[in-house]
């Protein structure tokens, strides 16, 4: 046992202790006071109008939002100009990749070989810290549904498939609903909006698989077969869906697409840095006093998020010891990156991160950042799909060797090993799934290996008593006004 | 180097055989079917009346030479008419329909964690236990619940009511902490609201589904935090639109359907 390993931990454990005594509870008034600007992003900005759901979802209330004002004229307009327009309002995919959306769009065929064209539209959202695209399915639905039809044009498809994850049964009624409605509003179907342009929307569930949420496994999905990803090329634009032209792109991308186009490219262009434009919906997860889903403009800093939005760290700032600031997937910043850090993809890649899916999840000291990865290790291995074997594999070497890390059974030597066997994954699968299963693990190495080793010199001096969550949900509820008002009575009131 | 750990692994535990199983699929029992007296292929399976009408309309979305597209739903609608599990008989029946070999549909049922291949209680509780759920607090909510009903992650109780299963993201991270019991999302737990939600649940009255379709149980509606929202505090108007950008729109989609030949 090293002496100094178990001063530093006594030392730890007695700064959370205090640090946990001194925790301030917030009040809604204290989380507004001063704040008059919310992150220089106006409400009149602002796409998802009905995030927080004090409208209906039905197409009455979507058309007073401004849903399908003038969609058959954007359509006259020509694919081309549609394509050109995403291109100039520089959107980059929000599912993930951060690919250029008009880019990825002008891919598909412009003239048929005989074979339909087809918009895959990928709302298997379980990138654990992810939880954006379900309010964009429950509350603005039919957002969705025209960018499906104008991004579907846009790639001159025949039909959109929305794949939504089979345990968002809720989410499936509404979008479902609203898709009957659209139909029957003459928004789809035969001559859809009034343009002589066919277009239907189906909508498939699936059945619980993380993997599903990458593209080829998607497609393989909704052909009725196991998620497993194919080998690309060719890419789904040349050979997708049933065998045609596809085009899989995120819940997000497609529904500010209407907006804009009708709003036009600058506009959009006008917010976040360059190369990172537009708005984005966040949604935070962990730590914070108010855990949110908000849209912010992009190239926000991490920091006036959280403070702003989430009315900062249940201990304040300084109690900050990690960030995942995009989905599970993207690895770990510590704190010293977090205090610089603008949510944007370019300058979280520069810190070694990435903008993922802008899911943050926020981390205080009192967590067990050696346990809290094991435990991301373990969702890959379930989620692997087995059909490569560095993934298949690696994945349960990570896990199994961080179980015993966690416990500090394990020898030093290993750090090195767990390294390399994450660089013998990560680029040698079919799918990301392997990189995003070793990105975490490098990540904890990166930031956190003398947590590693400390446990490893002093298995004991380790309190995991004091690691161990309490239910947390936020600071309590104080919100009764607006929810008496906006709930529709419906909302849990405790015995 | 690579190797020495593996085997150092092996020889460590018996752990690595379920290890493996679990590897190959996503499923949490064991990928292969094994008869019991409930469970066996010369069982009868087949739709109701009623269901044949949704096999038709979930059939119509696909491709007639796609039929096999819908297999994913069609076993979701056979294990919802079975009481929330799938019976390898119902899979046959689903191989038949759609016109592909049962092995076919073996695999899916065994790949995709919702399909049950075993029996499940009424309350089918299934617990985020993914780091985001984690660090707010997924494991004193589990701990509740196996305290609370007397059984361990993976087990049923011996009334059959409950069955408590351990599942990765359920995509409600900003809720955490949060389980999903049959179909619906109950979010934002405490110890005290899960045990209201288990009696409540016991005394077969389990509260209902909030606005949107999902339960927080701290009082909020969805997604806006127990402190409440911080933007869009007037609704804004609809954005406005300048007509005379579209003005030039001179390419008729009609045409863009003909070249596209459908």
């Amino acid at each position: 046992m090293s002496l100094s390993a178990a001063t530093r931990s006594a030392a730890s454990k007695a700064a959370r202790v205090a640090s946990q005594s001194s925790r301030s509870m917030a009040t809604r008034a204290d989380l507004l006071a001063g704040h008059g600007n919310y992150g220089g992003l106006t409400d009149q900005d602002r796409i998802f109008t009905n995030l927080y759901g004090e409208q209906d979802w039905r197409i009455k209330d979507a058309e007073k939002r401004g849903d399908y004002h003038m969609t058959k004229e954007i359509m006259h307009m020509g694919p081309d100009w549609i394509v050109q327009e995403i291109k100039d309002s520089g959107l980059r995919g929000r599912g993930g990749a951060g690919f250029p959306s008009g880019l990825k769009w002008s891919f598909m065929p412009k003239e048929t070989d005989g074979r339909p064209s087809f918009l895959v539209v990928n709302a298997d959202e379980s990138e654990p810290g992810t939880c954006k695209d379900r309010e964009i399915m429950r509350k603005d639905p039919h957002k969705l549904i025209e960018g499906c039809l104008l991004a579907g044009y846009a790639m001159r498809a025949r039909a959109a498939y929305i794949y939504i994850r089979g345990e968002y049964f809720n989410e499936a009624v509404v979008l479902d609903e609203a898709i009957h409605e659209a139909y029957a509003a003459g928004y789809l179907g035969k001559d859809a909006c009034g343009s002589g342009y066919d277009f239907d929307v189906f909508l498939h569930r699936g059945a619980g698989a993380y993997i599903c949420g990458e593209e080829t496994a998607l497609i393989e999905s909704l052909e009725g077969r196991q998620g497993k990803p194919r080998l690309k090329p060719p890419f789904p634009a040349g050979v997708g869906l049933f065998g045609c032209p596809s085009t899989v792109t995120n819940v997000e991308t497609v529904a500010v697409a209407p907006t804009i186009l009708r709003r036009g490219a600058d506009w959009f262009a006008s917010f976040g840095n360059e190369n990172n434009r537009g708005t984005k919906l966040f949604g935070i997860s962990g730590h914070v006093k108010n855990p949110i889903v908000v849209e912010e403009s992009m190239s926000i800093p991490l920091r006036e998020l959280i403070e702003k939005h989430c009315g900062g760290m249940r201990n304040g700032w300084d109690s900050l010891q990690a960030c995942i600031p995009g989905g599970s997937s993207v690895p770990v910043l510590n704190k010293e990156l977090c205090d610089e850090a603008l949510m944007e993809f370019d300058d979280l890649r520069a810190k070694g991160s990435g903008l993922g899916t802008a899911a943050v999840t926020m981390f205080d000291d009192s967590v067990d950042m050696v346990g809290a990865i094991r435990r991301l290790s373990h969702f890959y291995k379930h989620e692997s799909c087995g059909q490569c074997t560095p993934c298949r594999e690696g994945t349960s070497w990570l896990e199994d060797i961080l179980i015993r890390m966690e416990k500090g059974d394990a020898d030093k030597r290993e750090i090195p090993m767990l390294e390399e066997i994450s660089r013998q994954i990560e680029g040698h699968t079919i799918c990301a799934l392997g990189d995003a299963a070793a990105w975490p693990v490098q990540g904890l190495i990166r930031h956190f290996k003398k947590d590693i080793e400390d446990r490893i010199d002093n298995p004991e001096g380790f309190d995991h008593e004091a690691a161990f969550q309490k239910a947390w949900s936020g600071d309590p509820f104080d919100n009764q006004e607006w929810v008496a008002e906006h709930g529709d009575g419906k909302s849990y009131a405790s015995a | 180097m690579l190797s020495s750990i593996a085997r150092n692994s092996v020889a460590a535990s018996g752990r690595v055989v379920a290890t493996k199983l679990a590897t190959r699929s996503l499923a949490h029992t064991p990928s292969f079917h094994v008869n019991t007296p409930d469970n066996t292929p010369e069982q009868y399976f087949d739709f109701t009346e009623e269901n044949y009408g949704r096999v038709k309309s979930i059939l119509s979305k696909y491709p007639a030479n796609y039929k096999q597209s819908g297999i994913i739903p069609l076993l979701d609608l056979a294990q919802r008419q079975n009481g929330g599990w799938l019976p390898v008989a119902a899979m046959d029946k689903v191989a038949q329909i759609t016109g592909v070999k049962p092995s076919r549909v073996y695999e899916v049922a065994s790949f995709y964690t919702m399909f049950n291949r075993q029996k499940v209680g009424k309350y089918f509780i299934q617990l985020c236990g993914t780091t985001p759920c984690m660090i707010n607090g997924s494991e004193d909510i589990k701990q509740t619940i196996e305290k609370h009903l007397g059984i361990k992650n993976g087990e049923t109780t011996e009334d059959g009511l409950f069955t408590l299963l351990e599942v990765e993201c359920l995509g409600a991270c900003a809720n955490a902490p949060m389980i999903q019991m049959n179909d619906d999302y109950y979010e934002c737990l405490t110890p005290a609201t899960m045990i209201e939600l288990l009696e409540a649940c016991k005394a077969g009255n389990p509260p209902k589904m909030g606005k949107w379709g999902s339960l927080p149980m701290n009082g909020q509606v969805s997604c806006e935090g127990p402190l409440g929202k911080t933007s869009l505090f007037e609704t804004p108007a609809p954005p406005k639109v300048d007509p005379d950008r579209f003005k030039d729109g001179n390419v008729d989609p009609a045409s863009v359907k003909e070249h596209m030949a459908y």
